[in-house]
């Protein structure tokens, strides 16, 4: 079949709502935006990750405790799905945490602000994972199968995560006058670098409109931003915190919230790698797989070690 | 940088609850058969999402090539004779 053909037919299925699959025929560009777009999905998680780990010794109780461990758990897991859903496009593992821990792949920028008080667990779980989910069930639709049932997964167990952040902050800002007073300090610091999240206005972003024809994406930047500003207003009203944003007000007319400008400026900053914790964040991810080599060396050895044995007990009954 | 190799990979079937087939659920990387079942279950049944898992070197998998869709599948999809709703029975006939 000539590539013109195949492209038809690709184009066909994406058409009529049939996932790709990793065998199947597809453009190269539509193979590399995915292997793009997943694995630093994929480094986002292990690298989001971090800042929820600092405080997991420090958790104020046994029951937050173990929420976070879960949660951060889950993160991992996370992780995991998505380099595998990479790797069924012809990556590798190596090549994506090399290119991580080389600062040439990206993850999302969130994860290099720090995480300052125990009031910023819950801001990350209630806005970050919040963001995240909005993302994450528009992904659900993806045109790409694996990375589509990575999502679908992902989704059902990241529910709890959010609630988990929400019940943190309801906590604190029901508690004494120092306790408020730190949730509202943590939504100020969150609130901004979440809207974020989205990424670049829909003019500016440049991948945008190739990865809605394919249904990569099957929403837009801003249209995903204003979902999650109207979804979370009313979440911060019921505890009664202000969300840092004096131009936000209900839009009759659109049906939606109006919200003040981003400072895009702070954005590409961070995304350039001069965040508060960029350093940080690589420098511990390099020490933490440099420091397991030797546990994966050591595995390996004992594989191969185990895999010799059976063969030489295998030629004795045979001989 | 290193010169490590990734461990093998593994695909990864789980049984639900019993009485049900395993199912593909996903793959990991593991040093051995050992290890890919200890990692799976960390990974893949955190919620009670099964009772039993096999795990599968990828390398082992032989698949149909999507390329011989139409020859393998569309023989089956002339066929209605196969199914029961094709035989013309009277209303009268209860349980069949």
């Amino acid at each position: 079949m000539s590539e013109s053909s195949m492209l038809k037919r690709f184009e066909d299925k994406i058409q009529r709502e049939i996932k790709i699959e990793p065998r199947d025929w597809m453009p190269d560009e539509y193979r590399k935006t995915l292997v793009r777009q997943i694995s630093q999905h994929a480094h986002s998680e292990i690298v989001g990750m971090l800042p929820e780990g600092n405080w997991v010794t420090r958790a104020p109780s046994m029951r937050r405790k173990v929420a976070l461990i879960a949660k951060v758990q889950d993160e991992a897991g996370h992780g995991l799905y998505l380099y595998s859903a990479a790797e069924t496009l012809g990556t590798s593992r190596k090549e994506m945490i090399d290119d991580l821990h080389s600062g040439k792949a990206k993850y999302s920028s969130i994860f290099n602000y720090p995480t300052l008080s125990w009031a910023d667990i819950g801001a990350i779980g209630w806005l970050v994972d919040g963001a995240a989910i909005i993302n994450q069930v528009m992904l659900c639709r993806t045109s790409y199968g694996p990375y589509a049932r990575a999502m679908v997964r992902i989704c059902k167990e990241e529910s709890f995560h959010q609630r988990q952040g929400y019940e943190i902050m309801l906590t604190l800002a029901r508690g004494s006058e120092e306790q408020k007073a730190m949730a509202q300090d943590a939504l100020n610091r969150w609130w901004w670098p979440s809207l974020m999240m989205f990424g670049p206005p829909d003019h500016e972003s440049k991948h945008s409109a190739q990865s809605m024809a394919w249904k990569i994406k099957r929403k837009s930047n801003d249209e995903l931003r204003q979902s999650f500003v109207d979804a979370t207003v009313p979440q911060a009203k019921l505890i009664d915190l202000v969300i840092p944003d004096p131009d936000l007000k209900w839009n009759e007319d659109r049906g939606h919230y109006d919200f003040g400008e981003i400072d895009w400026e702070e954005f590409w900053n961070v995304v350039k790698g001069n965040g508060p914790c960029n350093k940080q964040r690589l420098e511990a991810r390099n020490k933490a797989h440099d420091e397991g080599k030797w546990v994966r060396e050591a595995a390996a050895a004992f594989a191969e070690k185990q895999a010799t044995r059976r063969k030489d007990v295998q030629q004795k009954i045979a001989s | 940088m290193s010169n490590e190799k990734d461990w093998p990979l593994w695909e990864i079937f789980i049984r639900s609850r019993a009485g049900l087939n395993h199912k593909h659920v996903g793959s990991l990387h593991a040093a051995d058969a050992e290890m890919a079942i200890e990692n799976a279950r960390d990974v893949y049944t955190r919620r009670n999402e099964g009772i039993s898992i096999w795990v599968v070197e990828s390398k082992y998998i032989k698949a149909s090539n999507p390329a011989d869709e139409e020859s393998l599948f569309e023989p089956a999809s002339d066929k209605i004779y196969r199914h029961p709703t094709f035989y013309d029975l009277p209303d009268e006939l209860k349980h069949m």
